[in-house]
């Protein structure tokens, strides 16, 4: 069998050219065959999926519609999902068996969706570079001594090799878009509130938001339509009327204003990038877009605002892990204080840990005001920035990241360089707006990922600037060879 | 040296909604452990809050009842702290920004004034589990029921200046969050609690003198007590040469003394700040007019109706007006007998005193409002006397019946027949000449011996107005 798109996969299986079981049966062989070489999955369920896979074909004879219907996907490991284990990456929850199942893959499985299986991260969502998994880190299939990418490196790197053709992520500060760039594939962080969080293990509350991975972003655009919408279990998703991402996939590039912010072309890009973004610009340029050059003056201060935020929600999101309820307990606990601090220590990793000190230190009395409260203000800042370029631009572009995936170790002893990796990347959910990348070019034999950020619940559009690129290249369709 | 106690009352009020504050979990006392907690309330990873609408209506209620300022916009924070009944290791809780601010409420002391008392504010949070540590050995049950309770927290200004003065403010809050229907105030239940901040200055010092916090007081009694005990540990600390701490003490009602829990040193930095799964609370105008016009008539507008629409006392309507059942009660009798003062007096009498030996509450009486005012009408057409009708009412109590038929059965109607008091009359006058004499010759005492005669031969059924009169009549020889 030869390998095809999301979109193209659901056209076939509506022809009855092919059925869901052996669609299903393909990617779970090649899961089984190739992911030793990448370990992007956590867990694979292969029963699941068969029946999952049987049921939409069902559907299919019965001639019903649905926008996922009988096509395989992966979960990031970070939503629950009833009946199997949902580690989020982490010791703490290798244990743990979810008893109910998130909005999102909910949404997904009445679309019919087929899920193989839960995919590698980060602990916790966090990191860049999905090294600090507690299932070992997933290697990039460009080049396995690099990264993939974090935190959903997982679903990245299992799309990028196609060994599903599309995957969920999630992004608190470049989660989805870093990793898909450094995997060379297409993946949106939806505005903040477009895609419901009920179920998706919290990180920072705040700035959390699911979204797809696949090849293209017509395939993303398919998964969104199943993603997003309003859930009453989410206070902070917002009810607005459904939406067909698809619709504007062909909107003409003519007459659109792309801004492109001085600030994401200044020092620390590497040379590589800035080409491969620039020859793309090209590309659109030529389709009859214009390129605008503005300031985000404040985006230089978005890392370190990020910084105090997501790891003070985390430090009280992650509270909950207290080897009470559920999750890793130790051995014998002596006392009530003995249970809460083995436990903890044993069950996270070092990243986790890092983060919860640095929350719990800038929530601390006398220091809520210097940190917590001026990253606040910050944050409101940097989003009056983009509500100002808004008023110029229809579309901000650069790069995704400032660099091609680095090796695996590289950033390690240094979390600061590590943060660094996704300075684009985080004003984008600081300030709650929708964000895209998708694959615009290589350095050698290493992905490039041009990152496209909208106005408010403007994922259309920027889907529809990403496919008119790739009606022009071919970047998205390309594939490392060890799995071609 | 003179002495003054300064206290603040903060009283957590389980608000009396059928789910809890940010899950759809039933809020019911008394289940199974665990039985009543959902994936929300247990914290598990992914879960996420969202609010009762029906615990902000309440809250409103509660504002406007003590006519304070309903905050257009209030906002959830978390208060983070590591425990095990508090299932995500925080607790949602209003903090910088609560619904509730400045409002008062007027108590009655004991001289008869009136005396106003400031509400800072009052705020909404959730209420955490239990921890069981009986039936269990070296280990502890955690049982979370309880565990997403909504609760508003009443905050009062240091304005009380006795323990009577707070079990008086105490009490009225009480009645008013009854009144309002927004809790069942079941103290035993845990649904109406205080914690009481209690410090002395000496007499005519503006500045507060250091204050102790005693937590979780759940009795009127328990808090008069607890209060009185610290300010003598308070006062004969500082005669002695020492100083008051900061602290949070528990009171052992055992041993009727407070102990100390922990110093301002060890308390928790809780480390708030603004829970981002949840909006703010945001309230329009229209909403608090309409949960303005949802407002019950309130006890100090009832209590002023009482005295004027039914010429009661101060004190009696004061009564009365105690609860919003008693009152309904009332009003309930005195429309069926026609009768207010009468069913008022029975009300606190009769009633009051029967309920209060069943130890049942008024909803539980097996006398209701219609079968009491049928005994009391019956006493207002003469048919029984008032005394005969306590021997009714207690028939009535033991479930013999109504009023109407145990008088039938039990021939206790009154005998009005003048022909046949007299004749009873006679009878006591022949069989008791020697009293006659000395009547007759000055001693009036033995009027009352008379009276009894007759009251006793005809089994208290004699009407005793007329039975005064013929028995004049009679003994002074008509």
């Amino acid at each position: 069998m030869k390998l095809d798109t999301l979109a193209s996969w659901a056209r076939r299986l509506r022809a009855r050219d092919i059925s869901s079981r052996e669609l299903t049966e393909f990617y779970l062989g090649r899961i089984d065959r190739l992911d030793s070489q990448l370990n992007s999955f956590i867990s694979v369920t292969p029963d699941l999926a068969l029946a999952a896979a049987d049921a939409a074909d069902e559907r299919l004879a019965r001639g019903e519609e649905a926008p996922l219907l009988g096509l395989p996907v992966a979960q990031k490991d970070i939503f629950c999902t009833q009946g199997v284990r949902t580690s989020c990456g982490s010791k703490m929850l290798d244990n743990f068996i979810a008893p109910y199942t998130a909005t999102v893959v909910e949404r997904m499985n009445t679309a019919g969706a087929v899920m193989l299986g839960k995919t590698n991260m980060d602990e916790f969502a966090m990191g860049s570079s999905n090294e600090t998994s507690h299932y070992g880190p997933v290697r990039n299939p460009w080049d396995p001594e690099r990264v993939p990418g974090g935190s959903s490196g997982g679903s990245a790197a299992a799309v990028a090799a196609r060994l599903v053709p599309a995957a969920t992520g999630t992004d608190t500060g470049g989660s989805i878009r870093q990793p898909a760039a450094f995997c060379g594939i297409t993946g949106v962080k939806p505005t903040y509130g477009r895609v419901s969080r009920y179920g998706m293990i919290a990180f920072a509350s705040s700035l959390d938001q699911a979204g797809p991975m696949a090849a293209s972003a017509e395939d993303c655009a398919l998964m969104l339509n199943a993603m997003a919408g309003f859930d009453p279990r989410d206070s902070t998703s917002v009810e607005r009327p459904a939406e067909d991402f698809t619709a504007g996939l062909r909107a003409d590039l003519k007459g659109l204003r792309i801004g492109l912010p001085r600030e994401f072309f200044g020092e620390g890009l590497d040379p590589g990038v800035r080409a491969a973004i620039e020859a793309a610009l090209a590309v659109l340029r030529e389709r009859g877009a214009e390129l605008i050059e503005i300031s985000l003056p404040n985006s230089g201060l978005s890392v370190p605002a990020y910084y105090v935020v997501a790891p003070a929600e985390c430090s009280s999101n992650l509270a909950r892990y207290d080897g009470v309820r559920f999750g890793h307990r130790c051995d014998e606990p002596r006392d009530l204080t003995d249970l809460y601090t083995r436990s903890r220590a044993e069950g996270f990793g070092a990243e986790v840990k890092r983060r919860i000190m640095i929350g719990t230190y800038v929530l601390s009395a006398g220091y809520y005001d210097a940190y917590y409260l001026k990253a606040q203000k910050v944050r409101r800042l940097i989003a009056d920035d983009f509500r100002r370029a808004f008023g110029q631009v229809d579309v901000i572009a650069g790069p995704t990241s400032p660099e091609t995936p680095f090796r695996l170790g590289e950033k390690s002893a240094d979390p600061v360089q590590m943060y660094l990796s996704d300075i684009y990347t985080i004003a984008v959910n600081l300030a709650g707006l929708p964000g895209l990348s998708m694959p615009a070019g290589t350095v050698g034999n290493l992905p490039v990922g041009m990152q496209l950020i909208g106005n408010y619940f403007d994922e259309a559009r920027l889907l529809g600037v990403a496919h008119q690129f790739q009606q022009e290249t071919d970047w998205h369709a390309r594939m490392p060879a060890p799995f071609v | 040296m003179q002495w003054e106690t300064v206290i603040g009352l903060e009283i957590h009020t389980q608000l009396n909604t059928v789910s809890k504050i940010f899950s759809g979990a039933a809020t019911a006392y008394g289940a199974e452990p665990n039985r009543q907690a959902c994936a929300v309330d247990l914290g598990l990873p992914g879960v996420l809050p969202v609010l009762n609408a029906a615990v902000v209506e309440k809250a409103v209620m509660l504002g406007l009842a003590i006519d304070a300022r309903i905050a257009p916009r209030s906002v959830f924070a978390r208060k983070n702290y590591f425990y095990p009944d508090l299932p995500k290791g925080y607790q949602i809780s209003q903090y910088e920004l609560p619904i509730v601010e400045q409002g008062y409420l007027d108590i009655d002391l004991e001289d008869g004034s009136r005396k106003r008392i400031g509400v800072t504010r009052a705020h909404l949070e959730e209420d955490a589990g239990k921890s069981l540590h009986e039936g269990f050995t070296a280990m502890t049950g955690i049982d979370l029921n309880r565990a997403g309770t909504p609760l508003v927290e009443i905050v009062s200004e240091p304005d009380m200046r006795s323990a009577k003065e707070a079990v008086a403010y105490m009490k009225k809050l009480h009645a008013l969050v009854r009144y309002l229907g927004i809790s069942d105030g079941n103290m035993q239940e845990g649904s109406f609690r205080c914690d009481a901040n209690v410090s002395v200055r000496p007499r005519g010092r503006t500045e507060f003198g250091t204050r102790a916090e005693i937590k979780n007081l759940n009795s009127f009694r328990f808090v008069e007590r607890a209060i009185n005990f610290e300010v003598e540990r308070q006062i004969d600390l500082i005669e002695s040469g020492g100083t008051v701490v900061q602290e949070t003490r528990l009171y052992d009602p055992d041993r009727d003394e407070t102990r100390s829990m922990r110093s301002k040193e060890e308390a928790n930095d809780y480390r708030y700040f603004p829970d981002p799964d949840l909006l703010p609370v945001v309230i329009h105008a229209e909403d608090i007019e309409a949960a303005r016009r949802r407002l019950p008539e309130l006890p100090d507008a009832k209590r002023e109706r009482f005295i004027s629409a039914y010429g009661l006392s101060a004190y009696d309507a004061g009564s009365l007006t105690a609860s919003r059942e008693l009152a309904d009660y009332f009003e309930a009798v005195a429309a069926g007998c026609n009768a207010p003062k009468l069913a008022a007096n029975w009300v606190m009498g009769d009633f009051s005193a029967a309920l209060n030996r069943s130890e049942a509450g008024l909803a539980q009486s097996p006398v209701s409002a219609e079968a009491l005012a049928q005994l009391l009408s019956r006493i207002q057409d003469e048919t029984i006397s008032g005394k005969i009708a306590k021997e009714v009412f207690d028939a009535m109590w033991s479930g013999e019946g109504e009023a109407d038929a145990i008088i039938e059965a039990r021939g206790l109607k009154q005998i009005t027949d003048t022909a046949a008091i007299d004749a009873i009359i006679d009878e006591v006058i022949a069989a008791n000449p020697s009293q006659l004499e000395q009547y007759r010759s000055g001693k009036d005492k033995l009027f009352g011996f008379f009276v009894g005669q007759v009251m006793k031969k005809t089994r208290g059924q004699a009407n005793p107005a007329q039975v005064n009169e013929r028995l004049r009549a009679r003994l002074q020889g008509d």
